[in-house]
């Protein structure tokens, strides 16, 4: 059975009880994205202070992945500024692209915390845009939240 | 949207029309294995069918013996490359009742449809008076339905922006079929076309052409049905469907990728201006102008699909050697026992017609509490191929309020060990995420 391998249980326990979900106040920029290919979708909002993320905030609907993704996604940026918070985005996509390669995974551990357990989507190349999509969501509304309010990263 | 009682055959095997074993032999993809070693359970030809030896053989058939352009050149292979391709448009257009001249070979369903669309907008700027006789423009109206696949809607959609026309439709009733309570309304004195699907991709509904072809006709409107789903599974007859077009692809179909028939009666394609121009196509070229060879050609511009056009003639043959009356009765049984093996677990909701009355084998489910995709990734796990998703017509799960939804289609080679399999992932998904 492969299935163990990528929906690790720390997955489904983000799955189940997602962190940080629910569209919150203020927020700098709100943006948008789904899946043209499924049809998955997220709200996200996100809040700064300064460079740093003071709140990242989502309504979203997909499968288990998608919203695992934003949940564990929630608990690595929230805190840390924005440009920290691309790096570790940067580094979620060399663990997407992995190709379920463990040695990735264990260079990438301390990185990404939790996020290290999405390693056996990377071996299933149609889930990996589930696993992207939020990151791509934080990147956007993170790029609009700094034209907005004028930060510097 | 749950199965009835009602059904005389409930949870039933009956002998099935068409010797599985036998057609799977012939099927070479269906011999591999798929994730460590567990067979292949093929639950997604309506996407794509998979292909028999017979066509494979029949292409490399052409390529090693034949192979040339039609209609250029004047050796002996070329000859017979055109012999050959043109034999082929004469047996596709027999198997759905239709002369050669009205067979217009394009790459998919999806180019048949946007050849139409695109010949009726070219209709306004065209030179030749006649080819002016389908223009559409302002106050034109041009109807779809909201079970469409996405080829059968956006270029519509496109088409209207392009001329300043107004799209209109039909919409769904609650049980997955199309309302026609304001067919009368929706296609009027405006109607200048209608676009329906003579069977749903993903609610698996037949719908009563009859009906929306005489409504249709009644105003002056052309119909385009989109055989896409029907002229793989049923006969179908083009003087019996009584329609302006019908477009369907050869790769649904055990045919080969790359190639789509469009048919269109003769009176009206000989009417509309070209899509795509180029070489083929053309009658005398000058560097003032040209003029057009009648159809199909007018239609065909570059070098075909040759091989597989070929090939698709090859899949006619192979499923009129079972027999389209065969082909429709297997399908049908397979899913009445489907329909029954669903209802049977708890938690699973059947998008679409719940009975086989006026349906086909395409079935779209939901597993409460375990997203399609999660489905779909634990019945590949088990070797079973599903499509999830909006299955391209992203309206009809947003009707049924949806984000999505997994389907099994079926085909020639599809058993009822394929349907248990499929119960079986379906539970075994579900005591994955926990839900039972
Ligand atoms: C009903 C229907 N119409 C149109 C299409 C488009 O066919 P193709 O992708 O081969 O152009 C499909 C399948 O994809 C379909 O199921």
């Amino acid at each position: 059975m492969q299935l163990e391998s990528m929906y690790q249980e720390i997955i489904l326990d983000h799955y189940k009880n997602p962190h940080g979900r629910g569209l919150r106040e203020p927020f700098e920029a709100e943006v948008h994205h789904v899946n043209p290919t499924c049809g998955d979708e997220v709200t996200l909002r996100i809040h700064v202070e300064g460079d740093t993320i003071a709140d990242v905030s989502y309504e979203g609907m997909g499968c288990s992945i998608s919203q695992a993704s934003i949940s564990a996604m929630y608990d690595l940026v929230v805190g840390k500024t924005v440009p920290q918070a691309l790096g570790t985005g940067e580094h979620f996509m060399t663990l997407m692209q992995a190709k379920g390669d463990p040695s990735v995974a264990e260079k990438l551990e301390d990185e990404l915390e939790d996020a290290v357990a999405f390693a056996g989507v990377s071996k299933y190349p149609a889930r990996i845009k589930c696993a992207l999509m939020s990151w791509m969501a934080l990147k956007d509304a993170s790029a609009r939240a700094l034209s907005t309010t004028g930060g510097q990263s | 949207m749950t199965a009835t009682a009602s059904r005389p055959d409930t949870g039933a095997r009956t002998p099935l029309p068409l010797d599985v074993e036998a057609i799977r032999a012939d099927f070479p993809i269906l011999s591999r294995t798929v994730r460590d070693g567990k067979r292949l359970v093929y639950l997604d030809s309506g996407a794509t069918s998979q292909k028999p030896r017979q066509v494979l053989d029949a292409e490399r058939w052409f390529y090693e013996n034949v192979n040339a352009a039609p209609h250029r050149g004047a050796h002996q292979l070329a000859e017979e490359a055109t012999g050959a391709y043109e034999e082929a448009r004469a047996k596709i257009g027999a198997f759905i009742g239709a002369p050669e001249n009205e067979i217009v070979f394009t790459r998919n369903t999806t180019e048949a449809i946007n050849l139409v669309a695109y010949a009726m907008s070219n209709a306004a700027t065209a030179k030749e008076p006649e080819f002016r006789t389908y223009a559409v423009g302002q106050g034109d109206e041009i109807v779809v339905t909201e079970m469409e696949h996405h080829a059968d809607l956006v270029p519509w959609q496109q088409l209207c922006e392009r001329t300043g026309a107004t799209l209109r439709w039909l919409g769904l009733t609650d049980d997955g079929r199309l309302d026609l309570s304001d067919l009368a309304t929706v296609v009027n004195e405006r109607t200048k076309l209608v676009a329906v699907t003579q069977q749903s991709n993903i609610l698996g509904t037949i719908n009563p052409l009859g009906e929306i072809i005489a409504r249709a006709h009644e105003v002056g409107a052309l119909v385009l049905v989109d055989g896409a789903q029907s002229v793989p599974h049923q006969p179908v007859d083009v003087t019996e469907l009584g329609a302006d077009f019908l477009v369907f692809s050869g790769h649904k179909m055990l045919g080969p990728t790359g190639v789509g028939v469009l048919w269109g009666r003769y009176e009206v394609l000989d009417k509309l201006p070209p899509f795509l121009t180029g070489g083929s196509m053309i009658e005398v070229v000058r560097m003032e102008g040209s003029t057009f060879m009648p159809p199909p050609q007018r239609f065909e511009a570059g070098v075909p699909m040759t091989a597989q056009v070929i090939g698709l003639a090859a899949a006619v043959d192979y499923l009129q050697a079972l027999g389209m009356d065969k082909v429709e009765a297997h399908e049908k049984a397979l899913t009445a026992y489907a329909l029954d093996k669903l209802a049977e677990i708890p938690g699973v909701t059947v998008i679409g017609p719940p009975d086989t009355v006026a349906r086909g084998g395409a079935i779209s489910f939901t597993v409460e509490g375990v997203h399609p995709h999660d489905v779909g990734q634990v019945l590949d796990d088990h070797g079973i191929a599903v499509r999830v998703g909006h299955h391209c017509a992203w309206p009809v799960v947003r009707r049924y309020g949806v984000p999505a939804t997994s389907r099994a289609t079926f085909y020639v080679h599809t058993g009822y060990d394929d349907i248990d399999a499929l119960a079986d992932g379906i539970r075994a998904a579900q005591k994955f995420f926990g839900t039972v």
